[in-house]
């Protein structure tokens, strides 16, 4: 057999972040184990299974069905500010979760806006607390990540499958089918799976809009086996059971996913078809409820927090400094990780399988019991103070790598069938092939991952509780503290430092990427 | 000179034999039906398919375990031959110097080459600011520049016109001439394969035959390219 | 998604100023205190965050103690007083720690069995409303659980379970198996109708609007106005008074009596600084310990001072009936409770 050539060669940037990130999961899970034994799921667990799964099933669904017309409508329109809306409504992805509960019940809650109107109108109250609230939560914090991903995905349609779309006349359901529908079968699978396994470890959300205690998740489940009960073993049950279900998930999501196979267009511009009448209605519509539902609780979150900025305590700063120690760690160590994997999996490299696993693996694991399995592995050599800030960008920097790696691997994917040959061709250095060919063709979603993690590790309020000593409170942490003391008002405005700093370093990365991609 | 000493290219569902020489210097036109193997014969000899018999020889030495780029080869593909993202310039100097280097030599070898091959002024723009026909030119420019003996084009030109073919056909025997380069082309079109003005291989059923004269192949040709030509 | 006492501060201009100094020095923090530890012994006290944050009792108490002891006072923060727990039986004997100072009464039985904590010898007497005498743990400060509601939009709140039941206020509750103030309310019903508590859940469920994982996610919502009451402490009204002259909240009265929290340290046994964490143990109930409780953790002091309580806490209400199951009988029900909670909730 004609085998492909020069793809043997064995990837060691890969390999290594390939272990590191085993170690991190697998290794913790099986260090908590090991000390703990296991423990059969009781009734209760299983109850708290089957929410989860249904809670996670409808926030992904919901998520990703809400989001098809949004970013159909944001690919082919084009107004004012279109960028920064785009940058904007990715905000409640990146807002830490307690802060977008308040900012969501300022528009949903008992005396929020929405019910407000209702009383005006006469209407009876809508309650957000149940299953209804939990789901509401969810779209609210995911629904930023499915738009983008499906944005990318009609951004990455070449522009001239649809200047050939046109040229045939073809109507606008035909476009969907022929175009659209095929790009969508591919993205919208990894969206899902994505945030079905987000949702599978919620936790703040669904005990505080569930309503009570048939709202328990898996991870709650978890953190009560760990910080309250102290039953290791069942926590490490609970663990294996919580992989499993992510592990399912994203089975039966591999099954699904499919390759665009449009491969590469000469890198114009995508210029979409913009239909007018009343598709041009639908798309305003989509755009504007989407803004509304995202952007309001938002500006209650600054408006909150806007009073409470002039009384910060002293430590806010130091607090926030190490928030953006951390964020920027475990945005290098992500963005490395996640290129060198996306470049050995997309060139088939040996144990391409094993770096795809690899990557996929903290999707499904619980970071308390990461945090947990690294405290008892790292106590006997260091105190716990000294290791929070190390461990803390260590975890975040694994928590956040499944999503710099998907967002990556197709268009690792695309540069390799396009122009390996080309780069093989010509013989390029290692060093020049990275710096000329390869991050300026990834740059976009080079930047968007690297904004993700930043984001994310900045609002990011898990592990540190664990290891934190006297002075090395995170901005989340030290947020959670305010709260903890009565001084909310105190908090709101830490809270939205907190915004301004996780979306200011989203907004760098992400601009970075952009304006470096060709 | 270039010989194929029973070499075997296999994927699922195609097979292809070899055994033939090519003359150092010589124009092959390789022609023949769609599917039989083309491609994958020159992607074969280019590094990009390893064999799964026979030897690829260039001049007495095999080239088993050559990395694509340290072969004697430049190879123009059906598409994708210049990185969108790089200016024509940048584009050029990767043929250069594999390390992208570009010091003040290499930018008047370059500007030389664009001038020789019709793109004078042009290094600045992006391939996608140029027609079909200049981006040929361009990639055919790198390959003046690499100067490499073996000169592959995998039917680079078919999207062009009739007249723009055969400025490129022209072009394409210019640089041969310059380089002294040995030129195999992939071409469907006869007409092609009397403008290269040398030999023709036929590669049909399984089998790359032997390269012959090309006017005299046209003239009397065998039942395979009978079938082919129709 | 953390959970704690309250505990906030209303930071006086001599912490500030300290805050301040710490602040300029944090490069230097690490040298400092390596310096710092090669003349003076270390005692170190495993606390939850926000006893030692900047408006927590821990500057003051650290800055009191060194002034007595020629030693270094310094606070480990492990989240929160049930994570207090988990941290203690995973790091079993090698502990750096000498003393634990934040667990509750629901959690001294389980610490107790670890068998890490030595008797604290203290003889000092507390003045808590029921008698507490464990040679164990050493009570520093307590407060009752209560339900605070706004004055002016529930002038008439419910004076009983039963009458809260039967009305239709809104309530925000924590968690029992992630919070103890939700445990806190497990053991309070527990306490007040014993075999009926299941009974009071059931009548309860229509109102609560929703069960949060810790205090400060529920009087956050209470706060946003998400529901009339929320559980907390009768002391929580005088952190509005005080820190925010706000005098609107107030914690309504309950027939049945009010529930204890009990906040409590002890000594582990395998100190190796067994005179300092005995020194420190007996700091703990003197005034200068104590006077910082009320208006930095918001709770009463386990020995009222000599100079009484500040100005404010004589408007609290005062339980004429305190609630308190032994630590044994609060293990030995929890799991029953915890059933006939879920059962009742999980609706």
């Amino acid at each position: 057999m004609a085998s492909r050539a020069g793809a043997i060669s064995v990837p060691w940037a890969a390999a290594l972040a390939a272990a590191l990130l085993a170690a991190m999961t697998l290794g913790t899970a099986g260090v908590v184990a090991l000390r703990a034994g296991a423990a059969l799921p009781t009734a209760a667990d299983w109850a708290a299974v089957r929410f989860t799964l249904l809670q996670a099933a409808l926030s992904a669904g919901l998520s990703c069905l809400l989001a098809v017309p949004v970013a159909r409508a944001l690919a082919r329109r084009r107004f004012p500010l279109r960028g920064a809306l785009i940058t904007l409504m990715g905000a409640p992805f990146l807002l830490p979760v307690i802060v977008a509960i308040l900012g969501l019940l300022a528009v949903f809650g008992r005396s929020g806006i929405v019910n407000d109107a209702l009383a005006l109108l006469g209407l009876p109250r809508i309650t957000v607390y149940g299953l209804h609230g939990v789901v509401l939560a969810h779209v609210f914090l995911n629904l930023p990540l499915a738009v983008r991903m499906l944005l990318m995905g009609w951004q990455a349609i070449p522009a001239e499958r649809f200047r050939l779309a046109q040229s045939l006349g073809l109507s606008p359901f035909a476009m969907l089918r022929h175009l659209e529908w095929p790009m969508l079968r591919a993205t919208v699978p990894g969206a899902f799976v994505t945030i079905f396994t987000l949702c599978l470890a919620s936790f703040a959300v669904a005990l505080t809009l569930g309503g009570g205690p048939a709202a328990t998740t898996v991870e709650l489940a978890i953190y009560q086996a760990l910080r309250f009960d102290f039953v290791p073993e069942r926590a490490a049950t609970l663990a294996v059971v919580q992989f499993l279900l992510c592990a399912g998930a994203l089975a039966a999501g591999w099954g699904l996913l499919r390759d665009t196979g449009f491969g590469a267009g000469i890198g114009r511009r995508a210029e979409l078809p913009a239909p007018p009448g009343w598709r041009r209605g639908v798309d305003v519509a989509a755009i504007g409820l989407a803004a509304l539902f995202l952007l309001l609780p938002l500006s209650a979150v600054v408006l909150r927090g806007v009073a409470g900025l002039a009384d910060l305590p002293q430590g806010t700063g130091p607090a926030a400094l190490r928030s953006l120690a951390v964020a920027v760690g475990s945005t290098v160590l992500t963005t490395g990780a996640a290129l060198a994997l996306a470049l050995a999996v997309a060139r088939r490299a040996g144990g391409a399988r094993l770096f795809d696993l690899a990557a996929t693996l903290p999707l499904a694991a619980s970071s308390l019991v990461i945090g947990t399995g690294l405290f008892l592995l790292l106590r006997p050599w260091a105190a716990p103070s000294d290791m929070a800030i190390p461990v803390t960008v260590a975890v975040n920097a694994t928590l956040a790598l499944p999503y710099a790696y998907r967002l990556l691997l197709p268009e690792a994917r695309a540069l390799h069938s396009d122009y390996d040959r080309l780069a093989r061709a010509l013989d390029l250095t290692p060093l020049a092939r990275l710096r000329l060919v390869t991050l300026p063709r990834l740059a976009r979603p080079l930047g968007f991952g690297a904004g993700i993690t930043a984001a994310l590790s900045t609002g990011d309020l898990g592990v540190i509780t664990l290891f934190a000593g006297e002075t090395d409170a995170t901005l989340p942490l030290f947020i959670h503290g305010l709260m903890g003391a009565y001084r909310m008002e105190a908090a709101a405005g830490a809270a939205l430092l907190l915004v301004l700093l996780s979306f200011g370093l989203f907004a760098l990365f992400d601009g970075l990427g952009r304006h470096a991609a060709p | 000179m270039l010989h194929l000493d029973h070499l075997l290219l296999t994927e699922p569902g195609f097979r292809l034999e070899a055994d033939l020489t090519i003359p150092t210097g010589a124009h092959v036109a390789v022609i023949g039906p769609s599917g039989a193997g083309k491609s994958t014969l020159l992607n074969a000899i280019a590094g990009f398919v390893v064999p799964a018999a026979g030897r690829i020889l260039w001049n007495g030495q095999d080239l088993a375990g050559q990395p694509a780029g340290a072969r004697p080869v430049s190879i123009l593909f059906q598409d994708q031959n210049l990185f969108p993202h790089l200016t024509v310039e940048r584009n050029l100097a990767l043929g250069l110097a594999p390390d992208g280097r570009m010091d003040g030599a290499a930018r008047a070898r370059i500007a030389a080459a664009l001038e020789r091959t019709g793109l004078g002024g042009l290094g600045q723009r992006r391939p996608a600011q140029l027609s079909g026909g200049q981006q040929g030119r361009a990639a055919l420019a790198r390959a003046l520049l690499r100067a490499r003996p073996l000169l592959l084009l995998d039917e680079p030109f078919a999207a062009l016109g009739p007249a723009l073919k055969a400025e490129m056909l022209d072009l394409v025997l210019d640089v041969a001439r310059e380089t002294g380069a040995t030129v195999l082309m992939v071409t469907h079109d006869p007409g092609d394969a009397l403008r290269l003005g040398g030999l023709t291989m036929l590669v049909a059923d399984g089998t790359a035959h032997s390269p012959c004269e090309t006017s005299a192949l046209l003239a009397d040709p065998p039942k395979a390219l009978r079938d082919y030509l129709g | 998604m953390e959970f704690e006492p309250p505990s906030p501060t209303y930071p006086s201009h001599m912490e500030e100023e300290k805050m301040r100094t710490s602040f300029l020095a944090l490069g230097l923090a690490t040298v400092a205190t390596a310096a710092v530890a090669q003349d003076k012994p270390v005692l170190t006290v495993l606390t939850y965050d926000s006893f030692t944050a900047e408006w927590g009792p821990g500057p003051a108490v650290e800055k009191a103690f060194e002034a007595t002891c020629a030693c270094d006072l310094q606070f480990v923060a492990a989240g929160d007083g049930a994570a207090l727990l988990s941290r203690i039986q995973m790091e079993g004997a090698a502990s750096d720690a000498d003393v634990v100072l934040g667990l509750d009464t629901n959690l001294t039985a389980a610490a107790a069995a670890t068998g890490l904590f030595a008797p604290h010898g203290q003889t000092w007497k507390n003045t808590l409303p029921v008698a507490y005498d464990d040679a164990t743990f050493l009570p520093y400060d307590w407060g009752w659980f209560a339900f605070v509601h706004d004055k002016a939009k529930l002038p008439q709140p419910p004076a009983s379970f039963e009458d809260l039941a039967a009305s239709d206020v809104k309530i925000v509750i924590q968690d029992p198996r992630s919070s103890t103030p939700g445990l806190g309310l497990l053991m309070w019903v527990k306490a007040a109708y014993g075999e009926r508590a299941g009974e009071i859940w059931q009548g309860l469920a229509d109102n609560v609007v929703t069960v949060t994982p810790g205090w400060s996610e529920a009087y956050g919502l209470f706060l946003e106005g998400e529901a009339d009451m929320v559980l907390s402490y009768t002391t929580s009204p005088a952190y509005h008074l005080i820190a925010e002259s706000d005098d609107s909240k107030a914690a309504a009265a309950f027939a049945e009596g009010h529930y204890l929290q009990v906040e409590v340290a002890g000594k582990l046994a395998a100190t190796d600084q067994p005179e300092l964490a005995d020194a420190f143990l007996a700091f703990i109930g003197t005034d200068a310990f104590q006077s910082v409780i009320p208006t930095t953790n918001w709770m009463y002091p386990a020995v009222t001072p000599a100079a009484g309580l500040p100005a404010g806490f004589e408007t609290l209400i005062q339980p004429a009936t305190s609630l308190l199951l032994s630590s044994d009988e609060a293990l030995a029900a929890r799991d029953a409770a915890l059933a006939e909670w879920q059962a009742a909730l999980a609706r």
